[in-house]
């Protein structure tokens, strides 16, 4: 799997190394960084891998038999394939992790079953060479080593976690306290271990113990779930189901909750036999999956927009209104059909108007979507990506939504999410992902995993009262009672890591957990309040955390990376799109791609498009560009930027706005037309790697080279769309302009078609009565007529 | 077609516009006079009424409590600015901030072509503040604007503190749709002109600014408010912007609304409404009224900070506050519950304001005078030039059709073939030289002010008016010098011909000029009657302004007043891109010009 992984990651750097021309791109991204990420968890990193590492669920990691044979398995097998390159990338590997190893503890009793599971695995798989089980011998070595010095380290923390606590507590209920953290200090350990160990296994280790973290990492809010932790047991059914709540109190005063439920299921929807009976996973998107051969979905509605210099990174980015993009199993023939089909169906599901996607907003990004599960799928043309920037998210997408979770809105988390108080909120935002997972490590089988997220951002301001204090009930006008019976894990997380001493806010009820994950590439911990355990409800029955602030407004952030987008000149004619991205690194350098698909009715002069950076030009070392179809199809323009330190880079290019045909206008033209998000994609250099005198909590020995495992992340950053005005009629005229080209074309064409046709002749004037007479007369006499 | 393709029946009619020409003329003449005095009368125009749906019907509750906080806010930011000695930038960010809004700076720096003397400054350099209210679950797609300016001395101060505390009421609520920008800018204009240039990226004027940190999306409208009393009588309404533009009529008739909801006295052009429009006095009102608006929007300058929005077509008025003697007094709150529901009205726009008129000229608040119906006013005066042009090419083209017809008089065949040779020469000469003193006018004056100041004892200022002055009288003096130059050319047909081509070249001067801006057409139109110089029309546009204004001025005020337009007319088509001045230098003039050269001939 390591192999499969670097292969991956790999590729990834290939891709990246053939779009820009060559060495600068392998200078500035690290290389070293990445190699070491793909041998740890570099997690968001995976999240872009073309052919990212499968998540093995939850079983896995709970079984340690299997994980014993896998783990030999996996390693025979990579090495049985003999493949020079490989072997010496896991030799890295190791020696990296006895380097590192020092630093990161690992769970001592996992780490004890893995031994005898070995010994197991080793009798089982005796075909397995005698020098494969010597390496392996070697490595338990170091990896018991490793123990030793982890476990100290482990106390000491934890004696410094009990001095914290220790501070905040009232000297009352410290004696109780104390007594109960040495009750459950076993547990705490466990939890404590786990995450650190998550930690460190992201960082280092290759066994197949750590390939699930790749994804539980990946999608950020989850990192600081120990996964292993809870079911002790491997669980009977096939289907698992889990819950959390992420609390993030922002830096402006407002507070940001994450909401996400995942369902994974051991089914094979791919396969020939239909799948027809559902337990946990819903069926209607079961069935659509298996209808129309859909490898991974993904799905989001936002309404409002991530104002990241206020309030940092999200867990989850998108962009306003909705995105839609679907990678199809390569099985697929008529891929635009059954695209058009599954956004009709979709749109029936969700309750939304993504029937509106058609070809004029749809594209197939080359480099900027990857797959998120596993499988090498490489070929766009599978890949179908669409925005709908003007679709308005309300009540009617969120009950939807809140039906395919299987306690519904009955218990769990779910119980809060009441559309009275989410609507009234300054961000809400909800997605639907479906990706295929490793069902065991070696991805013999997989997977479908559900991740159902919702994030919502409440304002201070807003909120009324006048308090700086958040509560459950304030946020969500409930508390909770119990966690979902069909979840597995069910928890709240609060990120607590500004606020070590307190000094920012103060949250009650206390609790003794604490976790630490690195999200974002910033290591974070949070409280942990598990819902399974009664514990956490305390005497009233009921968990309804205070957050009160304690510190004021803080000032404006600035963040690593960031963008603005807008539309610069005057008049209906021509225009010039603005990108700025904000590269706020001090000292490096990093790549991003930058993809924006434009409507056709903005027609992009492609040759005024210009990349500068500090005033100079900045030549993008990939371009991708599909020019637009009338009616047809959107232009896509795609870069691979190389952002220098500390710097803006803006992208202009100009356009021209097209007259639309009178029937193409919508029902409120002069509202203006959107022009979708355009989606940043970079790998950020991490916070965690910005300190470079980070010998605060660490070893010095462990700090000495800058380059470490979470060098970089994985990040997508949407900007604002954009309303752009075109020319347009006063519709009331018709009628009018009717009435009078008419009655023009009438007059004129009927006077000019008279000139043309009449032929002129000199009219003699008809001579008077006495005349004629006189000529009657003339004529007898033969005179000249008069 | 058919009327003309009948050569008798044509030849009637010829013979009868060219008999009657005169008398039509003057018919013409006394009708369009006549019809534009009419519009004034209140039974021809017609009623200002709400034609946007989504302002229209649902009235909002104005909850705005804080006046008295703000006028203490703005009383602190009085004090900070005597402080500092102009824009309290620092203190206006950390207040912005605290109410909750994303602030940013913007610095400028400009230096005019000459001093400006009315406003005392040259080199100008300052900062815009603004600070954006975010619309909670909204994609910054759409922006209002609501700015203060922050100008010297006392004035002002109430503005700033009423957008300070309509800041802090906004941000509590959920309701808006669109980001807000609370923006004070510093040196009126000139920052105003920076910000819009930063906010749109464009550079029209040459002007150097730092570039926006953070935008709202497209500005959908804006508000100005200039306020310098705690309490005010009435509220003023400004529309006339930039080049005679204006913005939409329902804008107009939104702050009308709220005036008459919440009981506030509102006017414009500072003349409140009347309902005796049956008497004398209130007709006369009601003209002054118009005509005010007419000589505002003629002189094509921004009549308030809204001014420049209106070419980037955002919709935008200044609302400025009047304290006079009256008894009846408004209060800050009442003034911030009008904004506030003016802001929240415009929040519920879907679409642009797009449903009502963008051409129209009002008599009093609540009566308008749309585009239909007063064009044909100008209709008939333009008819008079294009009668005058018929008769002048009749009469050039009939004396060779009448040779051949008539037994000819021995001249004739000498002249049949003159019309051509001379006409085109002696049109082309002084087309050529009033062109080109023209462009002197307009490229002299700033150019030679070095030169001119060096030579006489004026200052610089002095030295442009003047040398403007200068060239345009030097002009009058050309007929003599183009007739010495044509060596004695001035035969009948080549007046004729040159007045065919100056009164066309009139007539379509003034047919554009309607279309951008039609109040300027009046003012040109007094080039048809008779010798009208345009120097002598803007003096005489200036006194009439004033004794509008019921603020009459002695001649000797007049004549410095005359000096400062003529110099704010150039400032101003160098700063914000005013039309007028390239208009009147290198096309009015030179028509002008050309009608001089014509009385001139022999």
């Amino acid at each position: 799997m390591a192999a499969r992984r670097c292969l991956g990651l790999w590729f990834f750097l290939i891709t990246l190394c053939v779009v820009s021309t060559g060495a600068d791109v392998l200078h500035t991204t690290p290389v070293t960084g990445t190699e070491s990420s793909a041998a740890g968890t570099e997690t968001v990193v995976a999240r872009e891998l073309p052919e990212a590492p499968s998540d093995p669920g939850e079983h896995t990691a709970a079984e340690p038999t299997r994980e014993g044979e896998q783990n030999d398995r996996t390693r025979g097998g990579e090495q049985t394939l003999g493949q020079p390159t490989r072997e010496e990338e896991q030799e890295q590997e190791k020696t990296r992790e006895g380097e590192q190893t020092p630093a990161q503890p690992t769970r001592e009793e996992e780490e004890e079953e893995e031994e005898q599971e070995q010994t197991r695995g080793e009798e089982e798989f005796t075909r397995e060479e005698e020098e494969e089980e010597l390496t392996r011998e070697e490595e338990e070595l170091t990896t018991e080593e490793e123990e030793l010095t982890r476990e100290e380290e482990e106390q000491t923390r934890e004696e410094e976690e009990l001095t914290t606590e220790e501070e905040e507590l009232t000297t009352e209920e410290e004696e109780l306290t104390r007594e109960e953290e040495e009750q459950t200090r076993e547990e705490e350990e466990e939890q404590q271990t786990t995450a650190q160990q998550e930690e460190q296994t992201k960082r280092w280790e290759a066994t197949e113990l750590e390939e699930e973290h790749v994804h539980d990492a990946a999608v950020p809010p989850l990192a600081g779930d120990p996964p292993a932790a809870d079911p002790p047991s491997p669980p009977p059914s096939k289907d698992d189901f889990q819950e959390e709540l992420v609390i993030r109190p922002l830096h402006s005063g407002d507070i940001y909750a994450s909401f996400q439920f995942r369902t994974v299921w051991d089914a094979d929807f791919m396969g020939d036999q239909k799948v027809s009976h559902y337990r946990l996973f819903p069926k209607s998107l079961g069935q659509v999956i298996t209808k129309f051969s859909v490898r991974e979905l993904h799905i989001s509605f936002t309404q409002g927009y991530w104002r990241t210099m206020q309030w940092g990174q999200p867990y989850l980015p998108s962009p306003p209104g909705a995105e839609l993009w679907v990678w199809f199993q390569d099985t697929v023939t008529d891929v635009d059909g059954t695209w058009k089909e599954l956004t009709n169906v979709l749109s029936g599901i969700f309750c939304a108007s993504l029937n509106f996607i058609d070809s004029t907003n749809t594209v197939q990004p080359s480099a900027s979507f990857k797959p998120l599960g596993i499988g090498n799928v490489t070929d766009h043309s599978f890949l179908r990506y669409a925005t709908l920037p003007r679709e308005i998210v309300c009540t009617e997408n969120l009950t939807p939504w809140k039906k395919l979770l299987p306690c519904g809105s009955k218990a769990g988390l779910s119980v809060l999410l009441k559309s009275e108080k989410l609507f009234h909120s300054t961000f809400h935002s909800q997605a639907v992902h479906v990706r295929p997972v490793c069902q065991d490590p070696q991805c013999r089988t997989t997977s479908m995993e559900l991740r159902q997220t919702l994030n919502v951002v409440f304002d201070l301001h807003t909120s009324g009262q006048g308090k700086r204090e958040w509560s459950l009930f304030k946020m969500f006008s409930r508390t909770l009672t119990e966690a979902c019976p069909l979840a597995s894990s069910s928890k709240v997380y609060v990120d607590v890591t500004d606020n070590p001493q307190g000094e920012q806010f103060e949250l009650s009820p206390a609790t003794p957990l604490l976790t630490q994950a690195v999200v974002l590439g910033d290591r974070r911990t949070y409280s942990v309040y598990d819902l399974t355990q009664q514990a956490s409800f305390g005497s009233s029955r009921s968990l309804n955390m205070l957050l009160r602030w304690k510190a004021a407004d803080g000032e404006m952030l600035r963040p690593l990376l960031h963008s603005e987008r807008y539309v610069a000149g005057y008049g209906l004619q021509a225009g010039e799109i603005h990108t700025l991205i904000y590269n706020h690194h001090p000292y490096r350098a990093f790549p991003v791609l930058l993809l924006s698909a434009v409507p056709w009715y903005l027609r992009l002069y492609i040759h005024t498009l210009t990349v500068s950076s500090k005033g100079k030009d900045n030549r993008p070392s990939y371009i991708h560009y599909q020019p637009s179809k009338d009616r047809e199809r959107p232009h896509l323009l795609e870069m691979l930027l190389q952002l220098p330190p500390n710097s803006v880079t803006e992208v202009t290019v100009e356009f021209e706005r097209a007259l639309l045909k009178w029937t193409e206008y919508t029902p409120d033209p002069n509202h203006g037309f959107y022009v979708g998000s355009s989606v940043i994609s970079a790998l950020v250099p991490s916070v965690v790697a910005m300190d470079t005198n980070s010998t605060l909590d660490r070893p010095l020995f462990s700090s000495f080279f800058p380059c470490k495992e979470e060098a970089s992340y994985f990040m997508r950053v949407y900007t604002e769309p954009l309303l752009v005005n075109l020319p347009t009629p006063d519709f009331s005229m018709p009628y009018n302009v009717i009435c009078l080209t008419c009655t023009v074309v009438a007059v004129g064409y009927g006077s000019l078609y008279n000139l043309l046709t009449r032929t002129f002749q000199v009219d003699e004037p008809s001579p008077g009565l006495a005349k004629r007479i006189a000529n009657v007369i003339r004529r007898f006499r033969g005179v000249p007529l008069l | 077609m058919g009327l003309l393709s009948d050569p008798n029946r044509r030849r009637a009619l010829i013979g009868m516009l060219t008999r009657l020409n005169a008398p039509i003329c003057m018919i013409c003449y006394m009708a369009g006079v006549a019809w534009f005095m009419g519009l004034a009368f209140e039974p021809f125009t017609l009623r200002t009424y709400m034609s946007e749906n989504a302002m229209g019907s649902t009235m909002v509750e104005e909850r705005f409590p804080a006046g008295e906080r703000a006028l203490a806010t703005g009383r602190e930011f009085a004090a900070h600015k005597k402080k500092t000695g102009g824009m309290p930038v620092d203190w206006l960010v950390r207040t912005m901030q605290a109410r909750g809004l994303e602030v940013y700076t913007q610095r400028f720096s400009r230096k005019l072509p000459f001093p400006d003397e009315d406003k005392e400054r040259y080199m100008v350099k300052g900062t815009n503040v603004y600070g954006i209210l975010r619309a909670p679950r909204a994609p910054r797609t759409e922006a209002l604007v609501l700015s203060a300016p922050c100008s010297p001395g006392n004035e002002n101060n109430q503005a700033v503190g009423i957008l300070l505390g309509l800041a802090q009421y906004f941000r509590s609520q959920i309701y808006w749709a669109k980001d807000i920008i609370f923006l004070v800018n510093e040196h009126d204009l000139i920052g105003m002109q920076a910000w819009l240039e930063g906010y749109h990226h464009t550079n029209t004027t040459g002007m150097d600014w730092s570039p926006l940190q953070g935008r709202g999306g497209s500005i959908q409208a804006a508000l100005s408010l200039e306020l310098s009393s705690d309490v005010v009588t009435s509220l003023d309404l400004v529309l006339e912007g930039l080049n005679g533009q204006l913005p939409n009529l329902d804008l107009a008739n939104l702050f009308y609304a709220f005036c008459q909801k919440i009981g506030v006295l509102c006017t414009t052009q500072g003349k409140l409404p009347r309902n005796d429009w049956d008497t004398t006095s209130g007709y006369s009102h009601a003209v002054q009224t118009m005509m005010l608006m007419v000589l505002k929007q003629a002189s094509s300058r921004p009549w308030g900070d809204h001014g420049l929005f209106l070419r980037y077509h955002i919709e935008a008025a200044s609302i400025k506050g009047v304290n006079s003697f009256r008894p009846y007094k408004t209060d800050a709150t009442t003034v911030g519950r009008l904004l506030e529901g003016m802001y929240r009205k415009l929040n519920n726009l879907l679409e642009r304001l797009h449903q009502s008129y963008f051409f129209y000229l009002m008599p009093s608040l609540t009566r308008f005078v749309s585009i239909g119906y007063y064009m044909p006013a100008f209709g008939l005066l333009a008819l008079i030039l294009l009668l005058r042009a018929l008769d002048l090419w009749v009469q050039l083209s009939s004396p060779p059709t009448r040779t051949t017809e008539d037994a000819c008089p021995p001249l004739c065949p000498l002249s049949a073939p003159q019309p051509a040779s001379p006409g085109v020469l002696s049109i082309l000469t002084p087309l050529v030289i009033s062109h080109l003193t023209g462009v002197a006018l307009y490229t002299l004056p700033v150019l030679s002010q070095e030169l001119a100041v060096e030579h006489f004892p004026v200052s610089e200022t002095e030295a442009v008016v003047l040398t403007a002055i200068a060239i345009y009288t030097a002009g009058l003096a050309l007929p003599h010098n183009t007739h010495r130059l044509l060596a004695g050319e001035g035969t009948e047909q080549g007046w004729k011909v040159l007045k065919l081509v100056a009164v066309l070249y009139l007539a379509v001067l003034l047919g554009c000029t309607a279309l951008i801006n039609f109040s300027l057409v009046f003012p040109e139109r007094g080039l048809l009657v008779g010798v009208n110089d345009p120097g002598l029309t803007l003096l005489f546009a200036v006194f009439f302004f004033q004794e509008l204004q019921e603020t009459p001025v002695t001649l000797q005020e007049g004549w410095m007043l005359y000096l400062s337009v003529i110099s704010q007319g150039i400032l101003d088509h160098a700063l914000y891109g005013s039309l007028l001045y390239p208009l009147a230098a290198l096309l009015v003039y030179p028509c002008w010009l050309l009608f001089w050269n014509i009385l001139f001939w022999k």
